[in-house]
């Protein structure tokens, strides 16, 4: 009951008490009374966890997540790069 | 942002590698094996279905923890749900992780194949529509969960309140994550399974709802150190990662992985909730663990006319009814023993013939290592 995966708001209802989320491409509608009034808007990323919206999701956090990702990525990459190099470099059979 | 972004990133195979890649050369650094409690199921699962125990190093070993609440329910409550099911004038409602957990006279599904009206909902509200098309029937809500559900149940509670909906009452089996943390390194006996945690995972959902403080004392008071980290498989990879940042550089804190949605002061408004119609409750006995210390919450006194064991309590029995001797569900929730130690693991216990709650609930942890051990 625990897993919920990323959703977009995409439509509150006039009395802001619900709203309309896509989730990967599946519309559903999700109570937005575990939220303060005009927290959450049009556009907002957020978490559904039996109906409700939980939370908003804090897009520059998870940018900052992903930017690490890519920089470990390339990091990795770099150390990748250097062993082959050095790997080369002892080649024991290397002019044979 | 794309929402792919928010889903997809989480899941790459070439981070979770390159975390694998990190996490074994931090691993050598370590002066000895360390274990990992995942305290939440939805944990569990990511672990077993992306297969991270094949990428640790030898001195990782993870321990899986209590956190599925199905799993944790003593079978005297779920008799409780069967008993006042059967009732002719109830409708018992509750979330579909309920169906097939057996107590001692059986499962829902068993009590709904005698006749007895038991709704499985996908949302506490969904209870509404129900109450107001049977005006003659109780409805009760068997309400289950950590805190990350039971903000949703005090909505429900308020809106029959503010409604003044006549005929929907509560059976609450609401469970708090902090308390049986505690109880399981809180033991100060040297032999004990509790000094086999070395670090916890903190759950997600749980923490963005009462925010990451709730675990302050681990690392201040038990040495324990935290990392609240998301459900994703690179959530969980990062995660481990700065545990093990912890041990090599000999830190004990409380970090949050998983900044994007979890803050240290959490949803405020879900806990005022929470705070407005529930009270903890001295005892609750929690499945395979036993007496917890303040880890229940049940309504507040003002609110007995809405509360089904105050209403019924002449017909709910409190015994405590134990678990099937060969099944070790008792030991793997606390982190003693992994599921396939279990006899009949696989064998006379499966997810179609479950003979304990850690292979019913589909966050069990003998559920994940049936569903992801290649035995499906
Ligand atoms: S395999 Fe079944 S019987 Fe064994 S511990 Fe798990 S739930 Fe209990």
């Amino acid at each position: 009951m625990c897993l919920s995966i990323p959703s977009k708001v995409v439509k509150i209802a006039e009395d802001k008490a619900s709203c309309t989320v896509d989730t990967m491409g599946v519309e559903r509608d999700a109570s937005l009374m575990m939220m303060e009034d005009d927290d959450v808007q049009i556009g907002d990323f957020v978490l559904l966890h039996i109906g409700f919206v939980m939370n908003k999701i804090d897009e520059t956090s998870a940018q900052e997540s992903l930017d690490t990702y890519k920089e470990i990525l390339s990091l990795l990459d770099e150390e990748e790069r250097a062993k082959v190099i050095l790997e080369d470099d002892n080649c024991p059979t290397r002019g044979a | 942002m794309q929402l792919k972004n928010l889903y997809d990133n989480f899941r790459d195979s070439d981070t979770i590698k390159a975390y694998a890649q990190i996490i074994a050369n931090d691993a050598k650094k370590l002066e000895r094996p360390i274990n990992i409690m995942e305290v939440c199921g939805g944990h569990t699962h990511t672990i077993m279905k992306f297969g991270l125990p094949q990428l640790m190093p030898q001195n990782i070993n993870f321990i899986h923890g209590p956190g599925c609440p199905v799993c944790i329910m003593p079978k005297e409550r779920i008799d409780h749900a069967y008993i006042l099911a059967m009732q002719s004038d109830v409708i018992l409602v509750t979330l579909g992780d309920m169906i097939k957990v057996p107590g001692s006279k059986g499962s829902l599904q068993d009590a709904r194949s005698k006749g007895a009206d038991v709704r499985f909902v996908y949302s506490p509200l969904d209870t509404l529509p129900i109450a107001k098309e049977n005006p003659d029937k109780k409805i009760i809500f068997f309400a289950i969960g950590f805190e990350t559900t039971t903000p949703m149940t005090a909505v429900l509670v308020e809106q029959v309140l503010k409604l003044k909906i006549p005929n929907i009452v509560f059976h609450i089996n609401h469970v708090t994550v902090p308390e049986v943390m505690t109880e399981l390194v809180a033991s100060k006996d040297a032999s004990s399974y509790n000094n086999k945690i070395d670090a916890f995972l903190g759950p997600s959902h749980v923490s963005v709802i009462s925010g990451s403080k709730i675990y302050d004392k681990f690392p201040k008071e038990y040495k324990r150190p935290v990392v609240v980290t998301g459900f994703e498989p690179v959530d969980v990879m990062h995660g481990i990662s700065m545990i093990l940042k912890q041990f090599v550089e000999k830190r004990c804190e409380l970090e949050i992985e998983y900044k994007r949605s979890v803050s240290y002061d959490g949803n405020i408004k879900a806990q005022a909730l929470i705070e407005k119609y529930f009270q903890k409750v001295s005892l609750f006995r929690w499945r395979g663990i036993g007496d917890v210390a303040d880890s229940g919450l049940r309504l507040r006194n003002t609110f007995q006319n809405i509360d089904a064991e105050v209403i019924y309590k002449d017909i709910l029995p409190t015994t405590p009814i134990n678990d099937f001797k060969l099944c070790i569900c008792g030991d793997i929730l606390r982190g003693m023993a992994k599921p396939h130690e279990c006899t009949i693991f696989g064998t006379a216990c499966k997810p179609t013939t479950p003979i304990g709650s850690c292979m019913v609930s589909s966050e069990g942890a003998c559920a994940a290592y049936y569903k992801y051990g290649n035995l499906l």
